[in-house]
């Protein structure tokens, strides 16, 4: 009722809706990687990392972000524990 | 040693004609001599915004041919005697020249003129490489839409590698009371994602489309206007002098829009 009324009052405004999509697309531009290719190298870490720990796949966050126009991937994998020797 | 910059965005219809018309003439106003390049083949516009349309006869084909001198196809302003336009050849398309002749041309006018500002076409192809390839500074032009700022981005990436460092951002057409109610992106908000230094903002204001009704840029035929006044800035900080940016925001500051600030928190 107040939005309609007022609907600068929005909290998600249009402006920091464009700012947030804009720095999500221009990550990906600037890396020159598609979602595919994200998706392809997020398979292949976890791979990697399940070799010598215990993860969960599901936890796993790989994201781009992109900073004074430098591109900076960022992988978030929580380890259960790490797997015995041998 | 002449500046040669570059006027270029990626997406079309962001301002860069009116942008090259506004800064050339006022840089030539201060006592530059300045040319004007229209890179534009095909879709040459920057001489009806000077108002010099129908002084074009020759283009830069021609002079590049050798079937004119390059001083003939050179169009004299007719308010600025610094001030020239080279035309782009409309019935030819952008394959009609090459870089490497765009920079011979360019490299030609140099020898005269003190400020060589070219006039890039929308889009990152062939027309877009000879507009960049003679330029040592580009001005990016970018509105605050998405859409503009994402190729401008883009341009930004192939200009640095083509070994053009100087790049900065003129931030063209906010329109202040969107940018107060949250519905538009602000100049912090385009800076802040594409981390280039930024040279100049210019409102969006409807005298500009009056201005070129009548082919005469904003800063010759209403000097004293806000965009006037912003175009007349940006040519001081291209010639180095430090110049406040315009507070544009300052007329959006009345009762009402305060009471509105009051419910955003």
């Amino acid at each position: 009722m107040l939005e309609k009324l007022f609907p600068w009052v929005s909290p998600v405004n249009s402006r920091s809706e464009a700012k947030r999509r804009l720095k999500l697309i221009l990550a990906h531009d600037r890396a020159g990687l598609n979602p595919q290719m994200i998706e392809l190298m997020r398979a292949e870490i976890l791979e990697v990392v399940a070799r010598y720990v215990e993860i969960d796949p599901e936890e796993m966050e790989l994201s781009l972000e992109s900073n004074e126009r430098i591109s900076c991937l960022m992988a978030n994998v929580p380890i259960r524990r790490v797997k015995a020797k041998g | 040693m002449s500046r040669i910059i570059v006027v270029t965005s990626g997406k079309g219809g962001v301002g860069k004609t009116t942008i090259t018309a506004n800064l050339g003439y006022s840089l030539a106003r201060n006592g530059r001599k300045v040319a004007l390049v229209d890179a534009d083949f095909g879709l040459r516009n920057l001489d009806l915004l000077m108002g010099l349309e129908s002084r074009v006869v020759y283009t830069a084909i021609e002079a590049m041919a050798g079937e004119c001198r390059l001083e003939q196809a050179l169009v004299k302003d007719k308010r600025q005697h610094h001030l020239v336009l080279l035309p782009a050849a409309q019935h030819r398309n952008k394959e009609a020249i090459d870089p490497t002749q765009m920079k011979e041309v360019v490299g030609q006018i140099a020898k005269t003129y003190e400020y060589i500002l070219i006039d890039s076409p929308a889009g990152i192809e062939i027309g877009f490489r000879n507009a960049i390839t003679p330029a040592k500074e580009a001005l990016i032009v970018s509105t605050p839409e998405v859409a503009s700022v994402r190729d401008a981005d883009r341009v930004i990436g192939l200009l640095e590698a083509n070994g053009i460092e100087k790049i900065r951002l003129i931030v063209n057409r906010i329109k202040p009371d969107m940018v107060q109610m949250n519905e538009m992106m602000g100049v912090d908000d385009v800076l802040d994602v594409l981390s280039i230094p930024l040279v100049g903002i210019v409102p969006d204001d409807k005298r500009m489309i009056v201005a070129s009704n009548r082919g005469e840029p904003v800063v010759c035929g209403l000097p004293d206007s806000i965009p006037a006044i912003a175009f007349d800035n940006i040519a001081r900080r291209l010639e180095g002098e430090k110049v406040p940016l315009l507070d544009l925001m300052a007329a959006q500051d009345n009762l009402i829009n305060r009471i509105r600030r009051l419910f955003q928190g």
